[in-house]
């Protein structure tokens, strides 16, 4: 499934990014494959907010709906 | 300076070669600039960092000179900001890393990174105050060892923290760098000038290759940047223990400002607030105050007592400087009176919006909107600042994904947007006409930028590029922050506009001289009577409006002042205004910015359809 799937309060793995200027941007904020995430809060058709610990970002539909996941909790 | 040879040696001539250097570095809003003025006091200089729009404060502390950088997530060239800051932290002799203590993942990467570059690094740990509100532990002397440089605890508003970092600063270690880094970066780092840059051109930063000639390095950027952050999550979770669990009001804050259900309800009530503080107090009680009591009665009435003996009424001379449209006149009474007090407002607010946090909130809750327009919320950004200065906020366009966001952007801005100093007056004007007809005027612009932006989102060929930002902790900004902000905003803005008022106050003068003036207002009749059934006098605001726009609206002001324009006309000509050409500074830049088809379409796209628009509304209202 990929993240434009995912509900807030779900913890999720990323499992793919497309893209390696995105994954370079990502990987800074704390996105990557492997990352372990909650998901904070989503707008419907629009950003998804992803958390881990304090740290927060927002990441637009169109990308949320390229980024491959699965929800672990 | 340790290397002077290096080749960005000529764009940071401020960094004096006998000198050592400290740098401030550190991700966006975490207190750098405030540790910065600790240093440095009030003898700051502040540059613009060759062929960038970034400007780099410096001063002195001791012997040292002491630079800040822009806030950077990592060191590398996806930005201008990144670009300078690299170039900055790269001759530095030591770094200060200021760290947002309740953000160790994400600020850490960039410690680790600096680190990993091989300088002199001594930690301020910042907002440690934060760290026990948020229900966090940190242990300051695990990580001080993991990372391998000295950490001073830190609360940047308090001064706390301040004495102990300064009497640390020849504690500056060079940190534990990536196991993996430490053979590849000894072999290359041996053949380079500056040693530093062997771990930006492992990490494939085109500038730096190219000026060590070392394009045909195999390159690691994504290999390393996964050990950096696998290295850094395995810090924090040995450092950082979570004690308790709340919800502040701060988290329930952010949620709500996020959720379209009550984030659009506080955005509006925040843009109510902007208006009333821009619109009605600056606009209103000040202006009235600046410009009609200080400017308009006793400077003018100082200025034609004085110098009115000097020159004959009527003379070239005489119009020149203390004419209608004169240099000692017209151009102090308009910056100083009128629009000076506008630029002081909304550089208030925007400091404010900035330094709270909010931003990328409201870039985050109208990302779904703009995305229909082929932006995506980042561009909320250049939007808000184009409020201010449409100049700078095109040059701010840069941040964008896409050159289709860009021009798509440069596009909306230059149309639609109206800048403080021009929002300042139309305002004004329509405060004195009424809800209904300022309901009109919002949203008539606000259809031509929905309806400008999804056609150009239709038709221009591409693809736009998605949201992807941090969402940094809201804060209260911090008053002091606010005005030096503020100031050099507001600054700037006299140092930019009055040359142009200068040349627009000669321009309009000779052409009132030589009677040019009046042959265009009748030239342009059919135009301005015809169709927008606006007297023939508004031609010279218009021609006012394509030097500057605040100046085009500052001259329909005087129209409706002497009751040339009734309300139906106020409306019609300040839509007109506002679509209009971007000003000639505006101009300049999205040429500079934008190929040269895009900027002629711009440029005339904006005036089609101000006068399309000005034109339809004049046929219906008046």
């Amino acid at each position: 499934m990929t993240l434009s799937n995912v509900q807030p309060g779900e913890m999720i793995e990323i499992i793919s990014i497309p893209d390696e200027k995105i994954r370079v941007q990502a990987i800074r904020l704390g996105i990557y494959e492997g990352a372990h995430l909650q998901c904070a809060d989503k707008i419907s058709n629009g950003p998804v907010i992803l958390r881990r610990k304090t740290q927060e970002m927002a990441i637009g539909y169109g990308l949320s709906k390229q980024i491959k996941i699965k929800v672990i909790a | 300076m340790s290397h002077c040879h290096s080749s960005t040696q000529n764009n940071l001539d401020f960094m004096n070669e006998s000198q050592k250097t400290i740098i401030l570095a550190g991700n966006p809003n975490v207190g750098k600039s405030v540790f910065f003025n600790a240093f440095t006091g009030l003898y700051v200089d502040v540059s613009n960092f060759p062929g960038t729009t970034v400007d780099i404060s410096y001063g002195k502390y001791k012997n040292y000179t002491v630079i800040d950088t822009p806030g950077v997530y990592g060191v590398s060239s996806f930005n201008d900001e990144e670009r300078v800051a690299r170039d900055v932290i790269l001759e530095g002799d030591i770094i200060i890393n200021v760290v947002d203590a309740v953000h160790l993942e994400r600020d850490l990467f960039l410690t680790q990174q600096l680190i990993d570059m091989g300088k002199p690094i001594i930690i301020a740990l910042n907002m440690m105050d934060d760290v026990k509100r948020n229900g966090l532990n940190i242990d300051i002397n695990q990580l001080s060892n993991l990372l391998g440089v000295p950490i001073i605890p830190t609360i940047a508003p308090k001064k706390i923290g301040f004495d102990p970092l300064i009497d640390s600063l020849d504690q500056a270690r060079i940190g534990h760098p990536l196991k993996d880094l430490k053979e590849p970066i000894e072999q290359l780092s041996s053949t380079l000038k500056n040693p530093a840059e062997a771990l930006l051109i492992l990490e494939e930063d085109q500038h730096v290759r190219e000026r060590n000639q070392a394009e045909n390095q195999p390159g690691y950027r994504e290999q390393i940047y996964q050990w950096r952050r696998k290295r850094v999550n395995e810090i924090v979770d040995k450092v950082v223990s979570e004690i308790s669990q709340g919800a502040s009001f701060k988290t329930k804050l952010s949620r709500w400002m996020l959720n379209p259900i009550t984030g659009f309800p506080i955005l509006f009530v925040v843009l109510g607030f902007m208006y009333y503080f821009l619109g009605v107090f600056f606009a209103q009680t000040i202006v009235d105050f600046t410009e009609g009591v200080v400017m308009g009665q006793y400077y003018q009435n100082f200025i034609l007592q004085l110098l009115s003996p000097a020159f004959q009424e009527g003379s070239f001379w005489y119009k020149l400087f203390i004419g209608e449209f004169g240099l000692l006149t017209m151009v102090p009474i308009y910056i100083l009176g009128l629009l000076l007090p506008l630029v002081i407002g909304f550089y208030l607010l925007l400091s404010l919006l900035e330094d709270s946090g909010y931003l990328p909130r409201i870039a985050t809750l109208v990302d779904k909107g703009l995305m229909k327009l082929g932006l995506n919320g980042r561009a909320i950004i250049p939007i808000i600042l184009g409020f201010g200065c449409v100049t700078m906020a095109t040059i701010t366009t840069r941040i964008l994904g896409s050159k289709r966001e860009r021009f798509i952007a440069t596009m909306l801005l230059g149309l639609a947007i109206p800048c403080s100093a021009q929002l300042g007056v139309i305002t004004g004007m329509m405060g004195s006409l009424g809800i209904g007809y300022f309901f009109i005027y919002f949203i008539t612009i606000f259809f031509v930028f929905g309806i400008v932006g999804a056609l150009l989102n239709r038709f221009l060929p591409g693809k736009s590029t998605d949201l992807l930002i941090d969402i940094p902790p809201l804060r209260l900004p911090k008053i002091k922050n606010v005005f030096s902000k503020m100031y050099t905003k507001s600054v700037m803005f006299l140092k930019e506009a009055t040359p142009l008022f200068i040349i627009g106050a000669i321009g309009i003068t000779l052409l009132e001289h030589f009677h040019i003036l009046t042959w265009i207002q009748n030239a342009a009749a059919p135009l301005t009577e015809t169709l927008l059934k606006l007297p023939k006098e508004s031609a010279t605001s218009f021609i006012m409006g394509i030097i500057r726009r605040d100046f085009g609206a500052a001259g329909l002001f005087d129209l409706a002042n002497q009751g040339l324009l009734n309300p139906a006309q106020t409306l019609v000509s300040l839509v007109v205004i506002t679509l209009f050409v971007p000003c000639i500074a505006a101009i300049l830049v999205i040429f500079k910015e934008r190929s040269w088809k895009e900027s002629i379409a711009i440029w005339v796209g904006s005036f089609v359809i101000s006068f399309a628009v000005g034109g339809l509304l004049a046929q219906i209202l008046i």
